[in-house]
């Protein structure tokens, strides 16, 4: 069995309609929209140069030209119409679609009814599954509709921002470049004006905010961050602390961005994590109450023990 | 060239020569008509190979037809695909709307269902329509699928097919076998559920993705699960965390700590020595326990009794863990 083969004719078969649409793309455009690289698009454009109709006569067969660096086809009229659409296709789409629609102020609302019931007609029975996969957006937008409004006229807004690591907060002008909803949480991107750097701020720890009456400037320099490796960027400064979680402390392991979970004998996890300020991690432990021992750095571990042992004391004299 | 390429080759001029016909083909038509098929040494490899080709492009979505042309063939069994069948209905995609389907298909970034996402909206763009994005703003919603269970329940969940795998509860210790009828799966707060029926409890259940902690086994055929009308999946799982507030507690809190606090606060006042009063909406004594024993010596619990107990046992548990196994008590 190889699988390879048919996902490579699924994708010969969306490939042929889409350049035969667009006489002359260049190579590179064309395999960037196809997530290959050139020489695998290359290749693809010799297998269908070999492929055609029966008797394949050399007028049966499909022409295909690209010496220049730009894309011709010809004699495709079997496969000109794109196969219609799979139900994991189908439902990619709807699902994404009804996120959108989801999405508290997102869009002009005409445009996105109109997109699903034109999918929902072009899926046909395929997109029946669909209804059966949510994903959610609506919850904890936090000032959505009023970043949302200030990226749409290219504003400056003020922040008044809280930081639970270090339990403060902040007031700094940000200019807003992008909006995104990233593991079920709403931040903005944008250049703060503070630090002088692109800077993340989560929508729901944003306290206030003022669309001020200037416009957003944001360097030429200044680029969003790519999402592949994640949120957070690990820095050279940051502390690495070790903590031994047991059972009633497991979940710590899938909540937060660990550096890694080793299993150790009677059911305890061994987890490394990398934070940019030591104290939320002293504040972790305490809440963990027992259920977790920092073994790394010895100073956080007395901290905590230090901490525990003076707020016990409030009670003890009551 | 490599044996899958040939193949690919091999099932391409299959599906133009089934696309290119009004009649149906019989299969010495379709031996003739590809060349790779002619090729074959023996009428038996020929057969296995056309079998299943059939089989593959079937599962592809590609709809075969079998029939006869006339009564005078009854006996032979032929092929073709209809073009009007095959092809996605003739639907137009404006450049507004096709800037929208791009966006749609970007919530998958880097998740499982990215390709899939991408190769329909190309089948969308085939006419040679180019997105207009001038109207979008850059807000970018996405999902990611990084539990390992994702792809095997949600294959489930598509095919409507039963599972097993093990489970591990919160805070339990080992893992049991759990047996679903899965009907749908969500995603909330950045987490991947599945809601279905447990065969064993008898009941409507949710299970966390990530708390899978094994294989994911498909159990009984495909199309076997019944999802009941009207279920509300996204009402089943945000019933795991459902939160009203229902009690208040009062809380002392020391000057310029304790942000996060007041930020709950539904009253505050100056209680005097460096410290200020507030009172707090609760529903969970043990989870608002849980972060006022986060804030260390910074707040104090005045009342009620049961938040102070909370926020009292997890201290003496920190400090009780602080004494290496076998040496008794902390000092």
């Amino acid at each position: 069995m190889s699988p390879g083969a048919t996902d490579r004719l699924s994708r010969l078969l969306a490939m042929v309609p889409y350049l035969a649409g667009r006489q002359g793309i260049p190579l590179t455009e064309a395999a960037a929209e196809f997530g290959i690289t050139e020489r695998q698009l290359v290749k693809d454009l010799e297998l269908l140069f070999v492929c055609g109709t029966p008797g394949h006569m050399p007028d049966d067969l499909i022409e295909a030209e690209w010496d220049d660096g730009h894309v011709y086809l010809g004699n495709v009229d079997a496969i000109a119409r794109p196969l219609r659409l799979a139900v994991d296709e189908a439902l990619a789409l709807l699902v994404g679609l009804r996120a959108l629609a989801d999405v508290p102020g997102l869009h002009d609302r005409g445009a996105l009814d109109r997109t699903l019931a034109k999918l929902e007609a072009a899926a046909g029975d395929a997109a029946t599954p669909s209804s059966q996969v949510s994903v959610e957006v609506a919850d904890r937008v936090g000032p959505l509709a009023e970043v949302r409004q200030a990226l749409v006229d290219g504003r400056r807004l003020h922040l008044t921002y809280f930081v639970p690591t270090r339990d403060e907060t902040t007031e700094r002008d940000v200019d807003p470049m992008r909006v995104l909803m990233v593991d079920g949480r709403w931040y903005l991107e944008g250049w703060c004006r503070r630090a002088e750097e692109v800077r993340l701020f989560r929508l729901d720890r944003v306290e206030a905010v003022t669309v001020l009456d200037v416009a957003a400037e944001v360097p030429a320099a200044a680029s969003t961050r790519d999402l592949r490796e994640g949120l957070f960027r690990p820095s050279p400064e940051d502390t690495v602390v070790t903590l031994e979680l047991d059972p009633p402390a497991h979940w710590v392991a899938d909540y937060y961005p660990v550096e890694s979970v080793d299993r150790m004998p009677d059911d305890r996890l061994l987890v490394r994590i990398r934070a940019a300020d030591g104290r939320w991690l002293r504040t972790l432990a305490l809440r963990l109450g027992g259920a977790a021992r920092v073994l790394d750095p010895p100073g956080l571990a007395a901290d905590v023990q230090r901490r525990a042992r003076e707020a016990l004391g409030a009670y003890v004299r009551t | 060239m490599p044996v899958s390429a040939q193949k690919t080759e091999r099932l391409l001029n299959l599906v133009i020569a089934l696309l290119s016909t009004r009649q149906f083909l019989s299969k010495d038509q379709i031996r003739r008509a590809v060349p790779q098929y002619a090729e074959c040494a023996t009428d038996e490899a020929f057969d296995r190979m056309f079998e299943r080709d059939k089989d593959e492009l079937r599962d592809m979505g590609i709809p075969l037809q079998t029939g006869g042309n006339d009564a005078w063939f009854d006996d032979e069994v032929g092929y073709r695909v209809d073009r009007a069948d095959y092809a996605v209905p003739e639907v137009r995609f404006e450049p507004d709307e096709l800037a929208v389907l791009g966006l749609a298909s970007r919530v998958w970034a880097q998740a499982s269902l990215a390709a899939p996402a991408n190769r329909a909206l190309l089948k969308l763009k085939a006419d040679g329509i180019e997105p207009d994005s001038s109207s979008l703003v850059g807000i970018e919603p996405r999902v990611r699928t990084s539990e390992p269970a994702f792809e095997p329940v949600y294959a489930a969940v598509r095919d409507r097919r039963a599972i097993t795998f093990p489970y591990r509860r919160s805070g339990a210790k080992e893992a049991a076998v759990r047996r679903l009828e899965p009907w749908g799966i969500v995603s909330r707060h950045g987490r991947w559920y599945v809601v279905g029926h447990d065969q064993d409890r008898d009941a409507t259940r949710v299970f966390r993705l990530s708390r899978m902690a094994g294989t994911v086994t498909p159990v009984g055929p495909p199309g076997a699960v019944v999802v009941p009308e009207g279920v509300d999946f996204r009402g089943e799982v945000a019933t795991l965390v459902p939160y009203r507030p229902t009690s208040e507690a009062v809380l002392h809190v020391r000057v310029g700590t304790g942000v996060m606090l007041r930020r709950w606060a539904t009253a505050a006042g100056p209680a005097g020595d460096g410290w200020d009063e507030l009172t707090v909406p609760f529903s969970d004594a043990e989870m608002l326990g849980e972060q006022v024993a986060g804030f260390g010596p910074d707040v104090r619990v005045v009342s009620p009794a049961e938040v102070r107990d909370a926020v009292v046992r997890r201290l003496e548990g920190v400090l009780a863990s602080a004494a290496p196994p076998g040496s008794g008590s902390a000092a």
